[in-house]
């Protein structure tokens, strides 16, 4: 499969001396759902601007589909669309016009421009809202105005950061949906984001990235099958205190009905179940306390050497 | 490419446009108010005691001063404020994602605050109008010093924003630098008034160029030699352009 990002040896240090990115090499393959995640500084917002030219590199390369960003890079600008992390468009200006100047800054005609902005702010959800300021808009929509806009020139990389922080759940699912649409008519995506149950929702592949490295890079089913430990949060009908040890089992007590339980990924609930029923314990119900990629990715920053 | 471009560069200058024409009551009324006030006053009232200059009354004397006076301080102003707001908001990295070169950038923020500049130059000619008749010795002479002025003094104002970090930063340059010069380049006075030494320091002052020009092209008299003006103004204009665009290639003040 054709490469759409390929980054080799990117370092980035900063005027104050901080070294943001310490040589990382990374490929995301053409028509991915790419997370890119990490703890806070620890190096992704860098990369990503980097990538989309907000931020000046210290050394190493970047191409996007086989173009190189210092020797073509108004090709490998037209290629790309960025949600970035924080608004960043003038709240004062109208919500069409934003869209439509995005366009204008890609060549695209004002006429088509206008057409493709209705096509893009319908699906988005603010047709309605097109002749009102920015600034009038809710949290929920300025991100999805900011997602419409990146989308005006059609690009064949996307690059979401953070694209659901601070929304509800109704339009964080709504837009998870509308990704996941863009992704499948052939966008490839890449993904900042700290709800990580979203990166595993969504993404094929992952980076993980800490203090400037790629600590991890690895497809998300191949990476999943690493979490050994999962923890269980049991909501029970009896006597706690008639609960005796259960082999192989890390059982905890949060309160006179709750207990939380740690279990090997390959080991049988059966026996556990059966042990409780035996202390007059009844299981009503359960959940994972945390998912697997979250568990996942805190035992990696953990045991990583820095 | 070339199409793309020029629907970029259509685009920033429509945008620029849009932008100080929406907010009309603070950029185009203003000037106008406050050069009626120096017509009044300064022309009118303190004029009329005056002594002809030149062999013109001294109201006709400071009009082609004032109206560069407004040409400068709104050229300047427009893109050091459109600009630097780009980068406050953050808004500037729209164009900056996208596949728009950087001279492209500069030319049509600079063609924003060239209209402003002659839209205000043109509403303080027309205010100029309830005062004086205007006089028109060199049209040519006088588009062009207009023209090339407003040119000057957006690039200027684009380098300001580039560096301005606070909005602090980009009021410095307007009241410490641009006001004095303007006000000691000759708008209100000729400068063999002064002093000898005077009169040679006001030679390394770059508006008393540019405004000599200007009367030049309306009433036909000059304190500068014309060729001097004209080369000093082509001059700004390309090293001004060259730094401008330099910064704007190295991402100075809107790339980490």
């Amino acid at each position: 499969m054709k490469q759409a990002v390929a980054i080799s040896g990117l370092h980035k240090t900063y005027r104050n001396g901080m070294e943001a990115l310490k040589g990382i090499d990374l490929t995301v393959s053409e028509g991915d759902f790419f997370a890119l995640l990490g703890p806070n500084g620890a190096g992704k917002s860098t990369a990503i601007g980097i990538i989309s030219s907000l931020v000046r590199k210290t050394a190493g390369s970047v191409h996007l589909f086989g173009h190189d960003l210092d020797r073509e890079p108004g090709l490998v600008k037209s290629l790309l669309g960025v949600v970035p992390q924080e608004f960043n468009f003038n709240m004062f200006e109208p919500v069409v016009e934003i869209i439509v100047n995005q366009a204008g800054f890609y060549g695209i005609p004002r006429r088509e421009a206008y057409a493709r902005a209705a096509q893009v702010l319908n699906l988005l959800g603010l047709w309605d809202k097109r002749k009102g300021m920015a600034r009038e808009l809710s949290g929920g929509m300025k991100r999805r105005l900011m997602i419409a806009r990146a989308l005006i020139h059609k690009p064949r990389l996307l690059i979401l950061d953070e694209p659901t922080a601070g929304v509800d759940i109704e339009i964080r699912h709504a837009t998870w949906e509308f990704i996941r649409e863009i992704n499948r008519q052939g966008t490839t995506i890449i993904l900042t984001t700290h709800y990580l149950e979203e990166a595993e929702s969504l993404c094929r592949n992952i980076a993980i990235i800490d203090h400037g490295k790629i600590i991890e890079h690895a497809p998300m089913s191949e990476l999943l099958q690493r979490v050994n430990k999962e923890t269980f949060v049991l909501y029970t009908h009896g006597d706690l205190d008639r609960l005796r040890d259960i082999p192989d089992c890390d059982v905890r007590r949060l309160d006179d009905s709750t207990l939380e339980v740690d279990i090997d990924r390959n080991q049988n609930m059966n026996g556990m179940f059966a042990r409780l029923q035996r202390c007059g314990i009844e299981v009503l119900s359960l959940r994972n306390k945390s998912n697997r990629l979250e568990q996942l990715f805190l035992d990696l920053l953990a045991h990583k050497p820095r | 490419m070339l199409r793309g471009n020029l629907i970029a560069l259509q685009t920033i200058v429509v945008k620029e446009v849009l932008r100080f024409s929406r907010i009309w009551v603070q950029t185009i009324l203003p000037p106008a108010i406050t050069m009626a006030l120096y017509f009044i006053i300064f022309g009118n009232l303190i004029g009329s005691q005056i002594a002809a200059m030149d062999g013109f009354s001294y109201m006709d004397y400071i009009v082609p001063g004032i109206i560069l006076m407004s040409v400068i301080t709104n050229s300047y102003a427009n893109v050091v404020s459109s600009f630097y707001g780009a980068k406050f908001q953050r808004h500037v990295e729209e164009l900056l994602v996208s596949p728009t070169p950087n001279y492209i950038i500069l030319v049509g923020f600079v063609i924003g605050g060239t209209v402003r500049g002659l839209v205000v130059g043109s509403v303080v000619t027309a205010v100029s109008l309830a005062f004086t008749d205007i006089n028109v010795h060199h049209l040519g002479v006088l588009l062009a010093t207009v023209l090339i002025t407003a040119i000057i003094f957006s690039i200027a104002g684009l380098i300001n924003a580039v560096y301005a970090n606070s909005f602090d930063d980009i009021s410095i340059i307007p009241t410490f630098v641009l006001t004095p010069l303007t006000y000691l380049g000759g708008v209100f006075y000729t400068i063999k008034m002064l002093p000898e030494f005077w009169q040679q320091a006001s030679l390394l002052n770059p508006i008393l160029y540019l405004v000599n020009a200007m009367r030049y092209g309306m009433l036909g008299i000059s304190d500068i030699n014309l060729a001097w003006s004209f080369m000093l103004m082509g001059g700004f204009v390309i090293v001004l352009g060259t730094f401008a665009l330099v910064l704007l290639e190295k991402g100075v003040g809107i790339k980490s």
